[in-house]
């Protein structure tokens, strides 16, 4: 079975964000005034191969934490789902 | 002194380390491929400045998993001296020889720009040849420069004296104004405990003749010959 995990990462609420306070300086230039906070994090799609939901989800944890994610400053989230058939030429929906 | 200067895909200050090391102090120096796999014949590896794999996902991330890493692992544990500087300082905190990590700058620019650099300590290898509070002028050239640590490991690298340099003003206060990215301590390089492994974000291989503006960063090399002679005896 092909999975699509998802996969969320952002900085820890203790760690300082530049981009995140830069980002929110320009959304009150720009007069969204009710802005509080803006924290910045990547995003990430995998796709991968596994037998089942469980094992898709534990590997993708390990390679979150291995790789995709640095512990020392960072928190992830992990949204995993069947991934939908690839559409081919010729199944295009109308 | 044995040199080897690893190179990674992206890396970009390898041969100015080279001419650091081997034509400024006259040292054997030598490229370490990073799909190399055994350092046995080196004193010295320096994981130079760059942006290795472009720098995606995190600075030093993929870095981290090339294969010679393995072998650099391998080589600070056996006590050989390792330098990481500027990106290599953040692929040593990626493999975890080093505590903490570089965010990026407070200000979110590039910095590129001279420093002054408090050196903290003098017990490390790369420190033997200063005195504490002595005050070195090096330039920096970063965009993820900003050493962070949780409190507690702050407190624990503190407390073992694993500072080895400090931003600082040209008199060797410590400032806001003479700290260019944010960092906690104004910390600009760091030791592992055992004093092998030194990471710091300015470029002491820039530092190192009088015509392009200052030497102040033969120091750092100087300190890691000394440190082996004394091994040596």
């Amino acid at each position: 079975m092909t999975y699509r995990a998802e996969v969320f990462v952002t900085l820890k609420p203790v760690v300082n964000d530049p981009a995140g306070l830069t980002i929110k300086g320009g959304l009150h230039a720009l007069g969204f005034d009710s802005v509080t906070d803006v924290r910045a994090g990547k995003y990430l799609v995998v796709t991968l191969d596994a037998d089942d939901e469980d094992q898709a989800r534990a590997r993708v944890e390990e390679m979150t934490r291995q790789l995709l994610a640095n512990a020392v400053i960072e928190d992830y989230r992990i949204q995993l789902q069947v991934a939908a058939e690839p559409v081919t030429a010729g199944q295009r929906p109308a | 002194m044995r040199t080897g200067i690893v190179v990674f895909p992206g890396t970009w200050s390898d041969r100015d380390c080279a001419h650091a090391v081997g034509e400024v102090l006259g040292q054997a120096a030598r490229y370490v491929d990073h799909r190399e796999e055994r350092l046995d014949d080196l004193d010295l590896v320096i994981l130079p400045g760059g942006f290795s794999y472009g720098d995606y996902l995190r600075c030093g991330a993929i870095a981290r998993f090339a294969p010679v890493m393995d072998a650099v692992t391998e080589f600070a544990n056996r006590g050989g001296l390792v330098l990481g500087i500027c990106n290599g300082f953040q692929i040593l905190q990626e493999a975890r020889l080093l505590p903490g990590a570089l965010l990026r700058n407070a200000s979110c620019e590039f910095r590129c720009e001279w420093v002054n650099l408090r050196v903290e300590q003098s017990q490390s290898a790369f420190t033997l040849n200063c005195r504490p509070g002595q005050v070195l002028r090096i330039p920096i050239s970063h965009g993820e420069g900003n050493f962070f640590a949780d409190a507690e490991t702050l407190e624990a690298i503190e407390r073992n004296g694993q500072v080895v340099f400090r931003y600082c003003a040209p008199d060797g206060r410590l400032t806001a104004e003479s700290n260019p990215n944010g960092s906690l301590g104004n910390i600009a390089g760091i030791a592992n405990d055992r004093g092998n492994v030194v990471g710091m974000m300015p470029h002491p291989e820039r530092a190192c003749e009088a015509l392009l503006g200052g030497s102040d960063g033969l120091a750092v090399f100087r300190s890691a010959i000394h440190a082996l002679a004394r091994v040596a005896v």
